[in-house]
């Protein structure tokens, strides 16, 4: 399920929407993920604060969203433009993958959330594909 | 038997009671699902035009079902101490008759969350999808209750 031109241009025009909230986004996200989902938090036991208004997860998440910033740019091959992060996840971070699938979605309801009617099913189907390709490349090295 | 909590069980009547049913069910099933997972569609086959999204939203066959789902749906909400035995028919239906695999619940479930959120923006706190994500596993585990 590849990203077709259009896809490709949604993306990139949402993400000039968002872009100025970035780290409000990914804060977002990543507080929604550790509720929604407790287990998650195993990754991030030597944060001092696990609620999700924590500073530190804040950080964490415009770090994530900052990332997918990263692969928006270099969309015609997130494969080289996640590289050093996806032997990251491989070698040191040993993340399960499923908590990519949980994390892309709690981006999406961040985004709906966000962007409202502007959130139009094109632009969730994009988007949606879009992460799950971004899920594929991280888990890329894991064996 | 699922716990409930007198604060979930305010987040979820709370939420309820500002829901269109017949919006919402419409969102949920065209925006979210039949137009991001396309393949769904071939459970639709009777409802004839599905051949673009602006073909979907404007299909009123799937406008009537979507909003069946959400009524259903507070069938569960208002049998929140006993929603397997609810649901037993349906999931009777689900398995038997219409043969629909359950991932397509838990699809669906999503898509629910991604509409409410779009509609309640900030007021759909991680804490309220928290609640309403367990409200809808709790849902799909009834309705895959008996599938073999």
């Amino acid at each position: 399920m590849s990203l077709s031109a259009h896809d490709k241009e949604i993306v990139a025009k949402t993400w000039t929407k968002i872009a100025p909230k970035a780290a409000e986004i990914g804060g977002d996200a990543l507080g929604r993920l550790i509720v929604v989902f407790p287990q998650t938090k195993i990754y991030f036991s030597h944060f001092a604060d696990l609620s999700p208004t924590s500073p530190q997860i804040k950080a964490h998440g415009a770090k994530v969203l900052g990332a997918i910033g990263q692969a928006v740019s270099g969309i015609d091959n997130v494969s080289a433009s996640l590289s050093k992060l996806s032997e990251l996840h491989a070698y040191n971070l040993r993340v399960d993958p499923v908590n990519f699938k949980l994390l892309a979605h709690t981006l999406l309801v961040t985004l709906s959330a966000s962007l409202g009617a502007e959130f139009t099913p094109e632009v969730h189907l994009a988007w949606d594909k879009f992460l799950a390709i971004v899920a594929t490349v991280l888990s890329e090295k894991y064996r | 038997m699922v716990h409930w909590t007198e604060e979930e069980r305010c987040t979820i009547s709370t939420l309820w009671d500002k829901i269109d049913t017949e919006e919402v069910g419409h969102q949920a099933l065209t925006r979210s699902h039949l137009v991001v997972y396309p393949w769904t569609q071939r459970y639709f086959s009777t409802f004839g035009n599905l051949s673009k999204p602006a073909a979907i939203a404007g299909n009123p066959k799937v406008r009537a079902h979507g909003k069946r789902v959400i009524v259903a749906l507070g069938d569960a909400i208002k049998n929140l101490d006993n929603v397997k035995a609810t649901y037993a028919k349906l999931s009777e239906l689900h398995s038997e008759k219409l043969h629909v695999d359950p991932e397509n619940f838990r699809l669906l479930g999503e898509a629910l969350i991604i509409v409410l959120a779009g509609q309640f923006g900030a007021a759909f706190t991680p804490a309220v999808q928290a609640t309403w994500q367990k409200l809808l596993s709790v849902v799909i585990s009834a309705l895959s209750s008996k599938y073999h």
